[in-house]
């Protein structure tokens, strides 16, 4: 063994604040977060449970992707960038209203990779769909061929980017599922907040991990994608539409 | 006589060409890209590779991180901006930018930071985090309840 005492008091500190911390899940994590020279791996897959019984009438998880990534509108509704917007539903019938949040649902199989002639919008190993703005062109392709309106185009020049998650005028941009947060081991700003200040409706993890909090509450109960007609299995699902 | 007349014009117009030329090198001296470092000792690569392969590098770096989400620190854009910015405007833009004064020195054109921020983040970095750890695990050190400085004299 060649620890040295730093290492070997890390451990122990990393060692005693997993145990002393009730959920196993942390456990889980700890033993899954990459290192920041490792690529990210298909043997993980992203995804997102929306349970619309607890969504309130609330936009926590709107207001966090803004701060966090930096887009915002110019009270121009028809060219304004929406990484994430909240939809209501109505029931004719009954007069029931119910919302839920709609971004990209990261689908496993994407209109938008498919249609686009660079191959600017992409998808990651770990399932997480993407727009490479060096190679995006803004032809919009991909906003025509997302079924759920999730992509934005940027129209007007863009001030006070963050660091990881630059944006600019002339490209498709749309929900990242937090990426850098991802590649960190954190978990998106939309779904920190919904627990915070929301309804605790959202639960990030992997789909792919038996064992993770999110495929629980998969097998607890019934969920469905959005037009699953589309066959797009997507990495976002809700339960209660 | 005629012969003279001609020497002495040719020495006329070498005298004035060669003024001319060395008031040409003079200006090209006063004109060179601002070059002004202020933050730490040196780059991540010798200043000679730098100047002739930075683009490489962060190019390299772009794809990597954008494709297959690598994210280390060492050929970062947010690390060229963190060292580079002049702190007056805070910003590797701009006449006296270190980007720009050398970009439109050498006329090519700068495309990062059309989406890039020209700019040193100062609050909500996460690259930090990710770098010295994950950041959920930073979190817990720092917010819960374990005795740390108990659990780290442990194991001694």
């Amino acid at each position: 063994m060649s620890l040295s005492r730093r290492q070997f008091m890390g451990a122990g500190v990393a060692a005693a604040a997993a145990v002393a911390l009730t959920p196993g899940l942390r456990l889980i994590e700890l033993a899954r977060a990459r290192s920041p020279e490792e690529a990210a791996s298909s043997l993980q897959r992203w995804g997102l449970l929306v349970d619309i019984s607890k969504c309130h009438d609330c936009d926590a998880c709107v207001t966090a992707c803004k701060t966090e990534n930096g887009w915002y509108g110019h009270d121009r509704p028809e060219t304004d960038p929406e990484w994430i917007r909240k939809v209501t539903l109505r029931d004719k019938q009954t007069g029931y209203v119910e919302t839920l949040p709609v971004m990209c649902q990261h689908c496993e199989e994407p209109p938008c990779v498919d249609v686009c002639p660079t191959g600017a919008s992409f998808k990651r190993a770990d399932g997480i769909v993407l727009v490479d703005k060096h190679i995006c062109i803004g032809c919009r392709y991909c906003m025509m061929a997302c079924p759920y309106k999730a992509r934005s185009f940027v129209h007007e020049d863009t001030t006070h980017q963050k660091s990881y998650a630059p944006r600019g005028k002339g490209t498709v941009e749309s929900c990242t599922l937090c990426v850098h947060r991802v590649d960190a081991g954190r978990i998106p700003a939309c779904v920190e907040a919904c627990a915070q200040d929301g309804g605790k409706a959202m639960v990030f993890g992997d789909l792919k991990d038996p064992n993770s909090e999110i495929n629980k509450h998969l097998a607890a109960g019934p969920s469905t994608t959005l037009r699953p007609d589309l066959n797009l299995n997507t990495g976002v699902r809700y339960r209660g539409v | 006589m005629k012969t003279a007349k001609l020497i002495g014009c040719l020495l006329a117009v070498v005298l004035v060409s060669s003024a001319a030329l060395a008031a040409e090198t003079d200006k090209t001296a006063a004109i060179g890209p601002v070059i002004k470092i202020y933050k730490g000792d040196k780059c991540v690569r010798p200043t000679e590779f730098m100047r002739r392969n930075h683009m490489q590098l962060i190019l390299h770096q772009r794809d990597e991180t954008m494709h297959e989400g690598i994210r280390t620190e060492k050929y970062q854009l947010t690390n060229c901006v963190d060292c580079h910015a002049n702190p007056e405007t805070n910003s590797v833009l701009g006449k006296d930018g270190f980007c720009e004064s050398c970009h439109e020195y050498a006329a090519v054109s700068i495309d990062c930071f059309s989406c890039h921020s020209s700019s040193p983040e100062k609050t909500g970095d996460t690259r930090k985090a990710s770098v010295s750890g994950p950041k959920h695990l930073i979190d817990m050190m720092q917010t819960s309840t374990v005795p740390v400085s108990g659990a780290s004299e442990g194991p001694r």
